[in-house]
């Protein structure tokens, strides 16, 4: 049987992040040339691009994360390499 | 660079076509990164400028998709105990200088003697820098491979060995590091680090020299040289894109797709760390580092003829010598990525054989 290494997977945490990344980027698809005209101002405009870095990649990366613990790609379970 | 902003307002169209293949070599320049800590952006640059992106968007938004996902790999590592977030942090901050320093140097070489001027200085960085580091880490990997030592704990140098014994009696400047286990001076960062920033600046990868240094000056094992440059990544790549920001380069559009993949990438790759022995960092590493050194090379005597240093190149000719070099450099990224991609496939697979003979001992 293949659930020999059974674990628990992420599953709610993939859908949720995976829901609030897809909005994330339809919204920045749609909306693009609005935002970019607006980080394209400069100045104290600047936070938004970096705002929106660490959005992202706290949303996306939460759920890239989540996404290959369910596929069952998971790091090494004995310890790594030090 | 404020002037130039708004002429550079006409940022790109974007369709499907573009939009996968951003998040494609996203996804491979995230996977190599989060294996050795950095390569991709140099890619990713030129990649950009071929869909017409002008080039100081592409090195600003490159920048602004580089410093989230070496985030993401960052904190992904040091919940394998790989990073040494001091070190990071301090190698960090110094090499923010030496980025700098570097676009100072870079703007002083353009004014001088244009953008041919420019072009041949970075070429022949690329080519100096990769062909010296590059070669000296394949030949340690391949040393290590030969000798048959791929087990056992890494070998700290000679030079590491006297970094680590020296004591610079200078107040506050003696610092105990967690990947080297020892008391180093700061005084040794600095150069190192500024070098880093200097490269970064130059050739948008700073870790061609941040890694190898940290392993063979400062004597950390190659997994966490590797791990903890994703901190050092972060720091110069936030200050990077801050000063981008203000000038209001950043094409938020482009760097969030290419995140978008960095980030399935990235993921992968630090996961893949914990599959290898320490000695395939310096394989994967010193592999593309090689092969982008001929990349580059390639686009050597394209840059002279324009400078008139030696005769004129055809047309016809140029245009073969750049497309050939943007593919060797492709080639590096997918060659490193095919490494990684193998390792943790051959891992998951010898560890899931290895979990049904402990959960079936009986059944043969």
């Amino acid at each position: 049987m293949d659930g020999v290494y059974e674990k628990k997977r992420p599953y709610i945490k993939m859908i949720i992040m995976g829901a609030i990344s897809a909005s994330l980027y339809t919204f920045l698809l749609l909306k693009g040339d609005f935002v970019v005209q607006i980080c394209a101002k400069g100045g104290v405009y600047a936070f938004l691009p970096i705002a929106m870095a660490f959005v992202f990649s706290y949303v996306h990366g939460g759920f890239t994360g989540s996404f290959w613990s369910v596929l069952g790609v998971d790091a090494k379970k004995t310890k790594g390499v030090k | 660079m404020h002037d130039i902003a708004p002429q550079l307002s006409n940022f790109i169209e974007l369709n499907w076509i573009i939009v996968t293949y951003l998040f494609f070599v996203g996804f491979v320049g995230g996977l190599v990164s989060g294996f050795i800590g950095s390569g991709g952006a140099f890619v990713l640059t030129p990649a950009m400028m071929s869909l017409g992106v002008p080039g100081l968007v592409a090195v600003a938004s490159n920048m602004c998709h580089k410093f989230p996902k070496a985030l993401v790999g960052a904190i992904k590592r040091a919940k394998y105990g790989q990073v040494d977030l001091k070190l990071g942090l301090i190698f960090g901050i110094f090499a923010e200088a030496g980025v700098m320093y570097g676009a100072h140097v870079q703007e002083v070489i353009k004014n001088t003697f244009g953008n041919d001027g420019s072009n041949l200085y970075v070429s022949v960085i690329f080519v100096l820098v990769l062909g010296i580091v590059g070669t000296y880490v394949l030949k340690d990997a391949y040393g290590t491979y030969r000798s048959g030592t791929t087990e056992a704990k890494e070998k700290t140098t000679k030079i590491a060995r006297w970094v680590q014994s020296v004591n610079i009696p200078i107040p506050g400047t003696m610092i105990y590091f967690r990947s080297l286990n020892a008391k180093i001076s700061i005084l040794f960062i600095i150069p190192l680090a500024f070098a880093t920033g200097l490269l970064a600046a130059t050739i948008a990868v700073g870790g061609f020299i941040g890694v190898p240094s940290m392993i063979y000056v400062l004597g950390a094992p190659s997994i966490m040289a590797s791990a903890t440059e994703l901190v050092v990544a972060f720091v110069m790549g936030f200050g990077g894109s801050l000063k981008y920001a203000i000038h209001g380069l950043v094409d938020i559009r482009l760097a969030m797709i290419i995140l978008a993949g960095s980030l399935f990438g990235v993921q992968l790759g630090a996961i893949g760390t914990t599959y290898v022995k320490a000695y395939m960092i310096k394989v994967v590493m010193g592999l593309i580092m090689v092969i982008v050194l001929f990349s580059r090379g390639l686009m050597v005597p394209v840059y002279m003829s324009h400078l008139g240093l030696i005769q004129p190149i055809t047309e016809g000719t140029q245009k073969i010598l750049k497309n050939t070099s943007f593919a060797i450099m492709l080639f590096a990224l997918f060659l490193g990525a095919f490494i990684v991609l193998k390792a943790i496939w051959q891992g998951l697979r010898e560890e899931r054989m290895a979990a049904k003979e402990v959960m079936s001992p009986g059944k043969i």
